[in-house]
């Protein structure tokens, strides 16, 4: 066989494949769009689920999940990025910078159940904080730290190391050069990256299983009160997530419409991971062309 | 040197949490175990209850418990309920160690928690969850005697034809070992523990239960009543129909009682949901809407150690 | 009069500076505090098993029969053991291929085509939800196994299916890191010499960015060793080594996840479960070290 059509026929193998992949996920994401979008409706969006009844909803579950992302970005994000900060411009070269490197890359690795069911020794019982919306958002924190410390380190390295030096021979402290210069120029890498990771979380369920639980009290949604019971505002009360539920239904659904329910809460699902998809790519864009200056 | 130092100090900082978090938690737990008491003994003689309830544990009761509270908490806006699942035994350990004011569970606290630990437990029964051996719809066979039934889980026999069915190869849908449905079934259908076969698929929630046995053929299983429907098809046990008359007068002994466990007697607000749980309307409503056989329709009853009594 | 004026000027500064060593060093110690508390929780309830509970340890790693609730318990974890290793290590013999196809196409067939459609189809297959994958899995592979294959559709076949999907952006994307930072110098020069691009692809760029694509394929490797939800679906879960690829069996995160509500803490049932997160947690240990090992023959 000659060398051209050895290259031709790898050429042809690698597109076949690399359009299988992609056909995959079409297919993947049509039959679970196929199977659900017919199923959401604004009642479907908004109503609470029904344990053995027609009709239920995924209203509080939803809420919980966007709540629960909230409550552990706002956790996550500043943790991450003064630990990425700190092993990106502050640690020397050594033999404890490199452990703590070793202790970031097995906690990314960690399995999800491991860190759920850490949350359930720790967290839920010894802390006693219970299943609460505050559990799953430190066991997702624990889950997420590690991303946002190596999106971090990745940011700051795409700073031109030119701006530093300059900054800091303008005899600006290091610290004020960090949050005035670098970090803005990282801000693009870091706000997509963040985007991405939520959507990450959004999807996490394994963790949440023993911490947020499998739940959700009655949500009175007109008292906004943090700290009444039945305000959906509270971080102690228990928060079945939109991915949580989908396990439950398909495994224990008791209602006669169980299989909707479960396929439109997926599809809900794929679509908000979608929008954080596109939306982290867009903003990507948009900032790299503000801050480069670039059409 | 000083950056060791502080890592040193950042271990030792995590194990004495390890140490603090106990104390704490007990210290928490008293504390909130007395301002519900000194709160709800205020309130006995009203009608105006208020506290707290977290009822945690299995996930056969959940649903039941999850609508009877909503109920209840309709009627007394003062008190706040939460159902959990997580499986009877997360439900017995919780409610031992006070985390849950309620611990729902499938089986005696003796089968799952330590003498010294199930004896500190009351228990409320509550309802009785009866189960019914069921197959795939091709497999053509409606009703299997007991040792037919120990047969097939053990492995002696591995084909339909062979019970009276089609001849088709049988595939065992079972529970894991450690699952109180399972544990009821080999107890009072099979009479013996069976080994987990080669082979064999286990999944734990009833279900996905229900969905690999319409699918699989020459599928059999077992689940609950409120799980039945035309997707399976539902065996006969010794001749006799698993349905609710079936269990109450005993002729069909496939049946556990579903437990509700307190730590010690109940506070108010707990007492009364219990209460309210094993009220005529509740029994007689959401108790038999929801496929369970309410406790007091039982004309047998049965101890932790499995004799039945009149 | 310049000496106060200096301090003046130095001070605000200063105390900038510590606030940013304080705040980002709080950070990492939160970061270590973690992790050195989550290594101390699982180990001790998994080595409770021997200690308090009194199971050798080398029945539970070798052991065949794992029945800890029969009336003579026995602790056999190898076949969760053997499960997880062929689920994940198939799972990468299936997405190495494909990642490493998917990355050439993007790098060096089709930039434009790739950047604008296979990044975000990798990028979304990375988002989906392991509980959906488990879920597809459960109603479209099963089924299709079942019809095509002998046995019940269940199994490492189904299983390491679904998990390849799920590692396939990891591979993915690392094998296209290292083909894009490849010296351009080194393709041209081979271009040059009159080979084909298939040639180049296979005698130089290949060879070159492997230990960055092992290194993928690792961490592939370990997501696949810890992925619980998904798999439990689609593999059957009796305890048992199967004899084909079609058969029931187990894995170490499928045990746990399928008894861990079932059993009450401080019981032997459940000191045998954190036991097997104790295996997972030191299996993930060897994975990264096995990463850093292979990072470290990059650089040479």
């Amino acid at each position: 066989m000659s060398a051209k059509t050895a290259d031709k026929i790898a050429t042809g193998i690698i597109i076949a494949i690399t359009a299988l992949i992609a056909l995959a996920l079409i297919g993947l994401l049509g039959y679970i769009l196929y199977r659900g979008l017919g199923h959401i409706s604004w009642h479907f969006l908004t109503s609470p689920p029904e344990a053995i009844r027609k009709g239920g909803g995924i209203g509080p579950q939803l809420f919980n999940s966007l709540f629960l992302l909230v409550l552990t970005m706002i956790i996550t994000v500043p943790l991450g990025i003064g630990a990425g900060i700190y092993m990106s411009e502050y640690a020397k070269a050594g033999k404890i910078t490199s452990a703590i490197r070793l202790v970031v890359e097995v906690l990314s690795s960690f399995p999800s159940i491991i860190v759920g069911l850490f949350g359930l020794l720790v967290i839920v019982n010894k802390f006693n904080l219970g299943f609460s919306l505050l559990s799953g958002a430190l066991a997702l924190t624990i889950f997420n730290l590690p991303l946002m410390v190596r999106i971090t380190e990745q940011g700051l390295r795409s700073v031109p190391v030119q701006q530093k030096e300059a900054s800091l021979a303008l005899g600006i402290s290091k610290w004020k050069t960090i949050r005035s210069v670098q970090l803005p120029i990282a801000l693009p890498v870091v706000l997509s990256g963040s985007i991405l990771a939520a959507g990450r979380i959004f999807g996490e369920a394994a963790a949440l299983l023993f911490t947020a639980g499998m739940s959700s009290p009655r949500l009175d949604f007109s008292d906004w009160n943090p700290l009444h019971s039945a305000s959906p505002l509270n971080p102690m009360r228990p928060a079945e997530t939109l991915a949580v539920h989908i396990w439950k239904v398909n495994s224990e659904g008791l209602a006669p419409d169980a299989t909707q329910i479960a396929a439109g809460a997926s599809a809900v699902l794929i679509i908000t991971v979608l929008l954080f998809n596109l939306g982290a790519r867009a903003l990507g864009r948009y900032m790299h062309n503000k801050f480069t200056a670039s059409k | 040197m000083k950056k060791s130092l502080i890592v040193t100090m950042a271990l030792t900082l995590s194990l004495s949490l390890a140490a603090c978090g106990n104390n704490t938690n007990n210290g928490a737990n008293n504390g909130n175990a007395a301002a519900t008491n000194n709160a709800t003994t205020n309130n006995t003689a009203s009608a105006d209850l208020s506290g707290s309830i977290l009822a945690s544990g299995s996930t056969a009761l959940q649903p039941l418990v999850d609508q009877v509270s909503k109920e209840f908490m309709d009627k007394n806006s003062g008190v706040s309920i939460q159902v959990q699942g997580g499986g009877s035994g997360t439900g017995l350990t919780q409610v031992s160690e006070g985390q849950a004011q309620i611990g729902n569970s499938d089986v005696f606290a003796e089968e799952k928690l330590d003498s010294a630990k199930a004896a500190e437990l009351v228990d409320h029964q509550v309802a009785v969850v009866a189960m019914a051996a069921v197959t795939n719809k091709d497999v053509g066979v409606d009703n299997l005697t007991k040792q037919q039934l120990v047969d097939i889980f053990t492995g002696k026999v591995t084909n339909w034809k062979e019970v009276g069915g089609k001849d088709e190869k049988i595939q065992i849908v079972n529970r894991p070992s450690s699952s109180g449905t399972r544990a009821t079934f080999e107890k009072f259908a099979l009479g013996t523990k069976t080994e987990d076969l080669e082979g064999s698929i286990q999944e734990d929630a009833s279900g996905t239960v229900k969905k690999l046995v319409s699918e699989t053929p020459g599928a059999i299983g077992y689940l609950a009543l409120s799980y039945l429907d035309d997707s399976v098809t539902a065996v006969k046990y010794e001749g006799v129909d698993a349905n609710v008359d079936n269990v109450a007068n005993g002729t069909y002994p496939v049946w556990a009682y579903e437990h509700m466990y307190t730590k010690g007697e109940p506070d108010a607000a707990t007492k009364a949901f219990l209460d309210y749980m094993v009220s005529e309307e509740i029994q007689n409503g959401d108790v038999v809407e929801m496929g369970y056989i309410p406790a007091s329709k039982m004309e047998v009853k049965r101890d932790a150690l499995g004799n039945v009594t009149k | 009069m310049k000496k106060s004026n200096d301090r003046e000027v130095a001070t605000p500064h200063l105390a900038e500076e510590w606030v940013g060593k304080v705040y980002t060093f709080i950070c990492i110690l939160f970061l270590i505090i973690t992790i050195f508390s989550m290594v101390y929780f699982v180990a001790s309830k998994g080595l409770s098993t021997f200690i308090v509970n009194g199971v050798n340890v080398k029945d539970l790693l070798t052991g065949l029969k794992w029945k800890p609730d029969s009336d003579t318990p026995m602790f056999g974890a190898l076949p969760f053991i053997f499960g997880s290793f062929s689920t994940s290590i198939l799972a990468a013999i299936i997405a190495a291929p494909l990642g490493f196809c998917a990355a050439v196409f993007m790098v060096e067939l089709s930039p434009k085509l790739g950047r604008t459609f296979m990044q975000p189809v990798i990028e979304l297959l990375a988002g989906i939800p392991s509980v959906v994958y488990g879920f597809v899995g459960l109603s479209v592979i099963v089924p299709l196994f079942r019809d095509l294959f002998p046995g019940q559709g269940v199994g490492i076949a189904a299983g390491s299916l679904v998990l390849a999907f799920m590692i396939l952006p990891t591979i993915t994307t690392i094998a296209t890191d290292a083909l894009a930072s490849l010296p351009a110098g080194l393709k041209e020069g081979s271009y040059a010499l009159g080979a084909t691009r298939w040639q180049t692809i296979y005698r130089i760029v290949l060879p070159t960015t492997l230990p960055a694509q092992m290194t993928g394929i690792v961490l592939g490797i370990a997501r696949a060793f810890g992925e619980a939800l998904a798999v439990q679906m689609v593999i059957g879960n009796a305890p048992h080594i199967p004899h084909s690829l079609f058969e029931s069996t187990s894995t170490l995160t499928s045990a746990i996840t399928l008894s861990m509500g079932n059993t009450a803490m401080g019981s032997v049932q459940n000191n045998a479960l954190w036991s097997l997160a104790l295996i997972l947690m030191l299996m993930t240990f060897v994975f990264v070290f096995i990463i850093r090992w292979l990072e470290g023959r990059k650089k040479l």
